[in-house]
């Protein structure tokens, strides 16, 4: 086991690549040992081509990659000696359950009682001891996945063990289940666990840090709480939450942000270090820290539609006075989503003024953040406090 | 009332089904049964004989010199066709234009008619004028078909296994596409070596098409006739003669139809006790 560093790494599938066939352009990630990670993105973002890379099926094109200080890059998988589990669980139909677990290790030359013990050991650890005996062509997909992954454990000086999105022949009630147990594994074991998922439940339940990627690039590497609280990307603000975050063109007016012909105050830090820049401006605001009917100020806005979802409500409304739902005289009227709690006194018609609290108003330039205020939370805080609102939204398509 | 309706109308559809079978295959095959347990004498002078062509058939000497030699015919050929035919398959390029030219290139023997693939390997043969025949002189060994048993023996199973191994190849070919990438990801994580690869992934994954293949090869090559008939006329002696052509003299050589008949529903009962018995070894596993 070992810390995992990619450098620069870019790949093509193409043998002579232009500069529009990347898959992957100039990514560069630490993977702690003993970490449980995620990579998040929708789906063809190069995910599942970064884990190949690490784990040695695919050769980068340009780049480096480190097991520890070991370069590994033109290592073949069997020298790096890493586990991988693919999305279709892969077992050897001709195989008993126990012939399967023991594969990896008889390609390694391990032959008797040594096979026998860690074999068992794993089986006892994933619950298939009573199935040893039986032909793993038997077995349910759930089971099947799991001696995918007991061929991973059964190693038990594997690097890293990666997962490609491993849940997706589950049935959902066994989901949960796998993923528990996949939590419990890495606590007594501190495998790196890798995981990759475009399902942003799966990620932020699962990993002490999630990368999120898109279209071939790393957006952020951050805590699920962090991702939620402050996205470096719009991208990010998007992708993580239910609805994602609201992002509204602006522009920057005597320390203070104008959006849809209304001010919203911001922290004087965050103001000055935007004043003045070039590139397109937006303002970023989670649907859940949008204040209905605020004390004093405010933007105008109008209610458009509210959907209730039993444990909350989401409200999808128009900015700007006097502005309704087809008309949109100036660009001034921008759509906005609004998370409120049940029973919360809104209905579609309804005009009323929303309320942007300056601490949670993000800016960002061309979809980068713009970093104003010390982050909000620390990215060494403990994964089980992930924003309770992120979870049960989290609708995990 | 509505349900029974309803079987009568299948009837009328499964009806002209039953009717080109019966004249395809039941009625012709009763005309044997037919011949077989009769004497014909002249056109209207038959005699029941019972099973005496069956025994006489049996007791034959020269029809178990046959049999031998068919049995070892379509075991050699399978012997050399199932594997050369996997590890073509395996060599294949599995996409682009290479995939295709290859395919195409294999499935031409498949598609020359049976006495053109016999007159081609007579000719080829030749050792005066074929490009094989005269170069294996060219090279000091001695061949000649015509007059050396092991020679026209080498031949004929040289000329099956061109003309068929490409189909074995084809069959092992489509299984092995049907296996997904995973597979081989998982194999190389798992760090099997080539041959685990094969042992474990392609050949279970390969079971179902040679089982497909070898009866097809088998039926196919137990009933051969036409290439050897073209090639060596079943000699020298009776050296290539096999069943279907000791069948042939005897039914039209010999206008001994009731023997000749008899002998018919034996050849038939064996290949399908033949194929019956794989098929139910092989697919058992699978069912348990």
């Amino acid at each position: 086991m070992a810390e995992i560093t990619l450098k620069s790494i870019a790949h093509s599938y193409s043998a002579s690549p232009g500069s529009g066939d990347y898959v992957l352009r100039d990514v560069d990630l630490k993977w702690r040992d003993g970490g449980a990670y995620a990579l998040l993105g929708p789906s063809g973002c190069g995910k599942t081509t970064l884990l190949n890379l690490m784990s040695g099926l695919l050769r980068p094109t340009r780049g480096q990659i480190l097991y520890g200080d070991r370069d590994v890059t033109d290592l073949d998988p069997r020298a790096r000696n890493i586990a991988q589990v693919f999305q279709f669980p892969v077992i050897y139909n001709t195989f008993t359950v126990f012939e399967n677990l023991a594969f990896p290790l008889r390609n390694r030359g391990m032959r008797g009682s040594d096979v026998t013990r860690r074999v068992e050991r794993v089986a006892e650890m994933l619950e298939l001891g009573s199935l040893l005996k039986q032909d793993a062509s038997d077995l349910t997909a759930d089971t099947k996945q799991l001696v995918s992954l007991g061929r991973g454990l059964v190693r038990d000086d594997v690097a890293a063990i990666l997962f490609d999105e491993p849940l997706t022949v589950i049935d959902p009630h066994r989901k949960w289940t796998l993923r528990r147990k996949l939590r419990e594994i890495h606590r007594e074991f501190r495998h790196t666990l890798v995981y990759v998922t475009h399902d942003q439940t799966e990620a932020l339940t699962f990993a002490d840090e999630v990368v999120v990627m898109h279209e071939g690039r790393v957006l952020q590497q951050a805590t699920p709480e962090e991702l939620f609280a402050n996205p470096a990307h719009t991208y990010v603000g998007y992708f993580i939450g239910s609805p994602g975050m609201n992002v509204l063109p602006c522009r920057i007016e005597d320390g203070g942000a104008v959006i849809a012909g209304h001010r919203v105050p911001l922290p004087a830090e965050l103001a000055a270090r935007a004043a003045g820049r070039a590139g397109t401006l937006e303002l970023g605001i989670r649907p859940e820290h949008l204040v209905l009917g605020p004390p004093e100020g405010g933007v105008p806005a109008t209610i458009v539609f509210v959907e209730d979802h039993g444990r909350f409500q989401i409200a999808s409304a128009t900015l700007g006075e006097g502005a309704t739902k087809d008309a949109a005289p100036d660009g001034a009227k921008a759509a906005i989503k609004l998370k409120l709690p049940p029973g919360a006194p809104v209905a579609a018609g309804q005009t009323c003024r929303l309320g942007l609290p300056p601490e949670r108003v993000r800016l960002y330039e061309d979809g980068r953040a713009i970093l104003g205020t010390s982050p909000a939370t620390t990215p060494t805080t403990s994964p089980a406090t992930t924003p309770a609102t992120t979870t049960a939204a989290g609708t995990g398509d | 009332m509505v349900s029974k309706r309803k079987n009568n109308r299948a009837w009328l559809l499964v009806t002209p089904m039953v009717v080109m079978v019966a004249f395809s295959a039941i009625v012709p095959l009763m005309t044997v049964v037919n011949y077989s347990v009769q004497d014909i004498l002249g056109p209207e002078m038959r005699v029941f004989v019972g099973f005496e062509w069956f025994r006489k058939v049996l007791r034959d000497p020269e029809l178990h010199g046959a049999f031998l030699r068919q049995l070892l015919f379509s075991f050699a050929i399978l012997a050399v066709q199932l594997p050369l035919g996997i590890g073509i398959s395996l060599l294949m390029p599995r996409q682009g234009w290479r995939s295709s030219a290859t395919l195409v290139v294999l499935s031409l023997p498949l598609l020359i008619p049976w006495n053109v693939v016999g007159t081609m390997w007579q000719i080829f043969c030749r050792a005066d004028i074929g490009a094989a025949g005269a170069a294996l002189h060219g090279m000091g060994i001695s061949y000649n078909y015509t007059a050396n048993p092991v020679d026209a023996w080498l031949t004929v199973v040289v000329m099956d296994v061109w003309h068929w191994t490409p189909l074995v190849a084809l069959l092992c070919f489509s299984g092995l596409r049907a296996i997904p990438d995973a597979y081989y990801l998982a194999a190389r994580i798992d760090g099997a070596s080539p041959w685990a690869v094969f042992r474990y992934i392609q050949l279970p994954k390969l079971k179902n098409v040679l089982v497909i293949a070898v009866l097809l090869r088998f039926m196919d090559s137990f009933m051969i006739y036409t290439e050897p008939f073209v090639l060596t006329g079943g000699g020298p002696g009776n050296s290539t003669t096999f069943l279907s052509q000791f069948l042939t003299r005897l039914a039209v050589g010999q206008f001994d139809l009731g023997p000749a008949a008899a002998f018919s529903l034996i050849y038939f009962l064996f290949i399908l006790l033949f194929c019956y018995v794989f098929r139910v070894i092989m697919t058992r596993p699978d069912e348990g």
